[in-house]
């Protein structure tokens, strides 16, 4: 029996504009073993964003039960979620959201900041090993903007992994990169997925999800489709097969 | 998080707008510099103003002669006769919070001295008068009790009078000096005091028995003015009601009839003259404090930009663990930071402009701790107050908006 991460049971959100109710969610259920790597998939409108917010604690269901690692998230204050945030979840952003003019070390350190449990000497080798572990080598001390965009990235991931989550919750994440970039981060993400690490990832391209174990597909509010990837296709070989660039 | 860690954070945040913190403490600095150099320039005075005070004698008390005939012309005190000796001798015997007593009889006119002349005053007075005003004699000696008993033309002098009267230098000790037609011998010189908060050449004296002044100069049982000092300065008050019974007594006032004389103590001289300029450092530093508000509304309005032009980091740090208290006392820390360092430079520029005031333009200054204390408290205050609400909103965003916010 694999244990579940995530368990949603007949999720719905309502936001209310004016005299309107908008319904995002119309009941969504589905579960996230530990290990897998779900991928999320619908077209705009289809609620992934509503989703995502709900999945990565920045919003509560209006209906339904949320368990993220068997935590109720629909109980907790403001707090208690801001906590969650801070040692459960690991996110990666579309836009990578690092704080400029900061080194990449400092950027991976920042969720640790907010984790009163861990002193001065850990935080800077805990950053040190999660930039080892995305292969940020030698870029330490570099601040965004002397970073590419893959790299920064990997910074990100980094930030995502340093407070060691159970679920690392990616929106988007190759959206901004180049074909061969979002391979080698899809590589990546493959990798950690392979040491354990589960993973949910938040798209719209179907190439992107062929490298997931499973797609869960949305649309209109609603689970469409759920269904576990047969022929898994491996980051690392669709990168060897891409043709060779003169720029890179 | 961590306080040390939120400080740090501060600090970072200021360094990446050094010229942008600069002017935002710009009128923190101004405004703390004003108050501790005027409150600085206000306390130096106060001081210097007691100072000169208690030289003249703190436990002085003066009664002057006053006019208590509502109807008909009302006269000059100065002109009134009404002290005479039996007052001073009343005095000297009931009033037990009273140490030393003296008539002054005061007359103006010419000095001369061989081919010199000095218009000053002549001042009759009894021995216990160097006391009271704490004057010294600085060559030769005192008239005694004697001199005064025999009317003896003898007399002091102030240092403005000899310079006048004896333009050479040499010593007027033995010498004779006339007072209009009296002729006085110079028995000795005073210790110069310098001018009088009010501007008074304080030297240009001439002071003699009362009996010759009275007998030989004016011709008259009165005295313009009384002059005591109490056993204390704490017991003035207690001096100045038995010499105001006394007076009633020997001036045959009935209950309900006005006082024909005034008791004025200097501790009254005092607390006026300090009101004066307590209210002048009152005033100069409720202008000085505007501008520290001024420096506190500049704060708000820069901690309000930076809170919208961080508004995805604040997203962010929500998304990865913030609480809403952590990202308040990152701004809240920020807002006190820039107040801080800018009263710290104000504390620095506040005291070496007081100094350059006492150095340049010669005023008396004192820094009090009080008002250092006092004014980094308040842009400390000025921090958490004018920083609190930029904080509160940044503390209130919704992480998921933030996250989108362009």
């Amino acid at each position: 029996m694999k244990q579940k991460i995530l368990e949603i049971h007949d999720v719905k959100r309502e936001f209310i504009m004016g005299t309107e109710t908008v319904r995002a969610l119309k009941g969504v259920s589905f579960d996230v073993n530990a290990g897998e790597f779900v991928t999320i998939m619908g077209s705009s409108g289809s609620g992934k964003t509503t989703l995502l917010n709900m999945l990565g604690c920045l919003d509560k269901p209006t209906q339904g039960i949320y368990m993220l690692d068997n935590v109720n998230v629909k109980e907790l204050s403001r707090d208690e979620l801001a906590k969650l945030r801070n040692t459960k979840i690991g996110f990666v952003f579309q836009a990578y959201n690092l704080l400029p003019r900061t080194s990449a070390v400092e950027n991976v350190e920042l969720p640790l900041l907010y984790n009163p449990t861990i002193g001065t000497k850990e935080r800077r080798e805990r950053a040190i090993a999660a930039l080892q572990a995305v292969k940020l080598d030698g870029r330490f001390d570099h601040t965004p903007n002397q970073l590419s965009g893959g790299q920064q990235q990997r910074v990100a991931i980094a930030r995502a992994l340093v407070n060691e989550p159970v679920m690392i919750l990616a929106d988007e994440a190759t959206g901004n990169l180049d074909t061969r970039t979002s391979y080698e981060i899809m590589a990546l993400m493959q990798d950690l997925n392979s040491n354990g690490k589960t993973i949910v990832f938040v798209t719209h391209e179907p190439d992107i999800a062929s490298f997931s174990t499973r797609t869960v597909m949305l649309r209109d509010g609603k689970v469409q489709k759920d269904t576990e990837n047969t022929n898994r296709r491996s980051a690392k070989e669709a990168l060897a097969s891409l043709p060779e660039s003169d720029d890179y | 998080m961590k306080l040390i860690n939120l400080i740090r954070l501060a600090i970072r945040a200021l360094q990446r707008n050094k010229l942008r913190a600069l002017l935002t403490m710009l009128g923190i600095i101004i405004g703390v510099g004003s108050v501790i150099t005027m409150m600085s320039i206000g306390e130096g005075s106060k001081q210097s103003i007691n100072a000169s005070l208690s030289s003249m004698g703190s436990n002085m008390i003066t009664i002057m002669p006053y006019s208590n005939e509502p109807g008909g012309a009302r006269q000059m005190g100065s002109n009134l006769k009404t002290l005479t000796i039996l007052d001073v001798e009343a005095i000297q015997k009931n009033a037990p919070n009273v140490a030393q007593v003296s008539p002054l009889a005061s007359s103006s006119g010419q000095a001369i001295s061989g081919a010199n002349n000095w218009p000053t005053s002549i001042q009759g007075v009894s021995p216990e008068y160097l006391d009271i005003r704490k004057l010294t004699v600085k060559d030769g000696i005192v008239f005694s009790e004697q001199d005064v008993r025999s009317s003896a033309k003898v007399c002091l002098l102030g240092k403005t009078v000899v310079d006048n009267l004896f333009p050479n230098g040499e010593s007027p000790i033995g010498k004779i000096i006339r007072f209009g037609k009296i002729p006085f011998q110079v028995i000795g010189v005073l210790v110069p005091k310098g001018p009088s908060n009010f501007g008074q050449d304080q030297d240009d004296i001439i002071i003699a028995p009362y009996t010759t002044v009275q007998k030989r100069v004016l011709s008259s049982i009165y005295f313009n003015q009384i002059y005591a000092s109490a056993v204390a300065e704490a017991a003035s008050d207690a001096a100045v009601e038995e010499v105001s019974a006394n007076l009633r007594e020997t001036h045959r006032l009935r209950n309900g009839e006005q006082d024909d004389f005034q008791v004025r103590t200097q501790a009254e001289l005092m607390t006026m003259l300090n009101s004066t300029s307590s209210m002048m450092t009152a005033l100069l530093t409720a202008v000085a404090s505007i501008s520290l508000v001024i420096g506190g509304i500049g704060i708000m309005n820069i901690m309000y930009v930076s809170v919208t032009e961080r508004t995805r980091e604040i997203g962010l740090r929500m998304s990865i663990g913030a609480r809403g208290i952590d990202i308040l006392m990152q701004f809240l820390i920020e807002a006190i930071m820039i107040s801080i360092t800018g009263g710290v430079i104000g504390v620095i520029l506040g005291i070496s402009s007081s100094l350059i005031v006492s150095s340049v333009l010669n005023w008396p200054t004192v820094i009090s701790e009080s008002s250092i204390v006092i004014s980094f408290l308040v842009c400390a205050f000025t921090g958490i107050f004018f920083g609190y609400y930029p904080a509160v909103k940044a503390s209130k965003l919704d992480p998921i908006e933030a996250l989108r916010y362009e």
